[in-house]
């Protein structure tokens, strides 16, 4: 057996490695696969009319979150067009492969990035794929998960397998503490900002350093949920104490002796000391200010106190509204956004809501926090966090995907601008002509109060 | 499953422009289908119709230039296929009949999801591309020759890895090939099954 020091990623992937394929290729096991409502039922008609069955369901899921509509009451009618039918049809192809469906007004449901870890469906060592690009978000776990196509999924629902090309690994270390007002998002748009939109491309990015290990598990998935803005196949984190008790006594977690079983072989599940990685970065936590986006990419970020680069691209300026060489803070928005999977999870609600409380949103402004599960909102409400929420004039919603991105149904007007805690300022991503700012809930729940984007550390 | 893909002859669609977006060959509001199908009304939908959502030709855009009414190739520019991995984009050029595209470069996610849908991705230097787009002739895609030859008899090559090729050229399907492995896959379930319990949860839960 060979002794050279091995990264994380690398023991996870020879650990699933089934066949060796031509061209550097594996075929590679795959331990989970998670659905949602926008290509579920389509992935799983393709399989069916192809006479094939899903080989394992007790190990596949699908959750309603992308096209549900989130507004309180709500059924299976969507405020996009059409949109029912992507609900009653995955619905009705889970039920027909034996598939557990979190259905619309299920207690469990939510954003799928959300609930899989609630549940325990994603668990350290393990792969894990979904149709949708932030499946990285759950490499906070010490799990390899990515986004995949639909192809790929009903593939690895007939085999439990995958096709795939070894990607390259880097690894970026977060020294220092960051100061207060300063989160995991400021630190994911910093390290995306120094090296591009493109700097993880094909590869699998290690997160480690004392400011991750000082994270809670909710800030290592919004570390992890953007390593796809970084153009990486994924995010991964060594799984530590906080991973383990966060999910010890989860449903889908083993427990008892397995559990004791389990945590054993989690134990090596960290990269050794001198693996080698493609590429290093070293970003100093406790240097960072809380950063917002300018433009239409999420390298577009600047620090809040910065501004708008005098070498901007003209088209971007045209489509965001805003002047090479302009100051950030201060520009007017019209609408706030909390929720996604990015920045939907109690630390974020109770993040925003410190800043929130007892103070009202900017009039004419329109604010809306949307939890990323419904589990979420349960424990948000039992802190009464809903109450300063709607208090200070934002809505309060049942737990979806909803505006964080648009699609055909419920959007913001063409022109308007967003302070977001999403992943993505991407032209048209919350609507036709919007343009969308992304940054914390911090700063964007003090920027819904002032009516114009503002630095948290200003007012918390 | 696709149509086994040998050569095929076709005047190219010139979409000389680089970074051709997912969102652009098929934008998420034009996602209406539950499936595969019942999507080539909305391909390129944001430059092909006057307004978001309309139907009326725009007829500044290729499309719909009567020339190109029967086009199965596509020229375009570098980075072809970025943004979301929607497969629908692969989809809707399927359903409208396209069988090769022809670009500078493509972004990897989207390459794969063509090959898996029966639809050639060819990659050529820029100036290979602007004398095809020029020719405003047919050009001929020879996949067992990895050859793309103009009208007036000029030839440019074209790699594409093996795996690919013989997809495309028998129409297999990669669920097809990796079921020849099924002896391997279920031996290492087995073993796998006591090394990581926890994994199986049919048994367990
Ligand atoms: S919340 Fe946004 S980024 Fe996350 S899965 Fe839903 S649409 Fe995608």
């Amino acid at each position: 057996m060979s002794t050279a020091p091995r990264t994380l990623f690398e023991k996870i992937w020879a650990d699933h490695v089934v066949a060796q394929l031509a061209q550097g290729s594996a075929l590679l096991a795959i331990d989970r696969i998670f659905l949602h409502e926008r290509t579920g039922a389509a992935a799983l008609n393709s399989l069916a009319q192809a006479g094939r069955v899903v080989a394992d369901p007790a190990r596949v899921f699908a959750v309603t979150d992308h096209i549900v509509d989130t507004r309180p009451g709500r059924d299976d009618r969507t405020l996009m067009p059409g949109g029912q039918a992507f609900i009653t049809e995955t619905r009705a192809a889970a039920h027909a492969a034996g598939i557990r469906l979190f259905d619309v007004n299920d207690p469990e449901q939510g954003i799928v990035h959300v609930i899989s870890p609630e549940l325990g469906i994603v668990l350290p060592g393990l792969t894990l794929i979904a149709p949708d690009s932030h499946t990285c978000t759950q490499g906070a776990f010490g799990a390899l998960a990515w986004g995949i196509g639909s192809s790929e999924a009903e593939h690895a629902m007939a085999t439990g397998t995958l096709r795939l090309k070894k990607p390259g690994v880097q690894r970026a270390t977060f020294s220092g503490i960051p100061a207060g007002c300063v989160t995991p998002k400021d630190m994911i748009l910093a390290l995306i900002a120094r090296h591009g939109a493109g700097g993880g491309k094909g590869c699998v990015v290690e997160f480690a350093g004392e400011a991750v290990d000082a994270m809670n598990m909710e800030g290592r998935m919004t570390l992890c949920n953007m390593a796809t803005e970084f153009a990486a196949m994924s995010g991964i984190i060594a799984p530590d104490e906080k991973a383990f008790a966060w999910l010890e006594g989860r449903r889908y977690a083993p427990s008892g002796a397995g559990w004791d079983a389990a945590l054993q072989s989690w134990l090596q599940l960290r990269s050794d000391p001198g693996a080698t990685f493609d590429r290093e970065y070293a970003i100093d936590a406790g240097e960072l200010a809380p950063m917002v986006s300018w433009g239409t990419s999420p390298e577009h970020s600047i620090p809040i106190t910065g501004k708008v680069p005098e070498d901007a691209n003209a088209r971007v300026l045209e489509y965001i509204g805003l002047e090479a060489g302009q100051r950030i803070a201060g520009v007017p928005i019209n609408a706030a956004f909390i929720g996604s999977c990015t920045n939907g999870r109690l630390s974020d609600l109770r993040l925003a809501a410190k800043a929130l409380r007892g103070r009202r949103v900017a009039s004419g402004v329109k604010a809306i926090c949307v939890p990323g599960s419904m589990q979420v909102k349960r424990e948000a409400e039992a802190e009464g966090l809903h109450r300063v929420f709607l208090n200070a004039g934002f809505e309060w919603r049942e737990s979806g995907c909803s505006m964080c991105f648009f699609a055909g149904g419920e959007g913001f007007a063409p022109g308007e601008r967003v302070i977001s805690s999403t992943n993505r300022n991407f032209e048209g991503r919350q609507g036709p002509g919007v343009r969308t700012h992304i940054a914390s809930p911090a700063t964007v729940a003090v920027s819904a109060l002032a009516g114009r984007i503002t630095d948290p550390r200003e007012v918390m | 499953m696709a149509e086994p893909f040998e050569t095929l002859t076709s005047l190219p669609m010139p979409l000389l422009r680089d970074n051709v977006d997912t969102d652009q060959i098929i934008p998420s509001r034009e996602m209406k289908s539950t499936g595969k199908t019942g999507l080539a009304e909305g391909l390129f939908a944001g430059w092909r119709y006057l307004a978001a959502g309309g139907r009326d030709p725009d007829p500044a855009f290729v499309m719909n230039d009567p020339r190109y009414a029967e086009s199965a190739i596509i020229l375009s520019g570098r980075n072809f296929g970025c943004g979301s991995s929607r497969e629908h984009a692969v989809w809707a050029l399927a359903e409208a009949g396209f069988r090769v595209i022809v670009a500078e470069s493509f972004a990897p996610i989207f390459a794969g999801n063509c090959v898996r849908n029966g639809i050639v991705p060819v990659a050529l230097q820029a100036d290979a591309i602007a004398s095809l787009a020029e020719g405003g002739t047919p050009v001929t895609v020879d996949l067992p020759r990895l050859q793309v030859l103009s009208d007036d008899g000029r030839a440019w090559r074209f790699s594409i890895d093996d795996e690919s090729a013989a997809m495309l050229r028998e129409g297999l399907d990669a669920i097809d090939l990796t079921l020849k492995h099924a002896d391997d896959i279920s031996a290492w379930q087995t073993c796998d099954r006591s090394a990581r319990p926890w994994v199986y949860l049919g048994e367990n839960v």
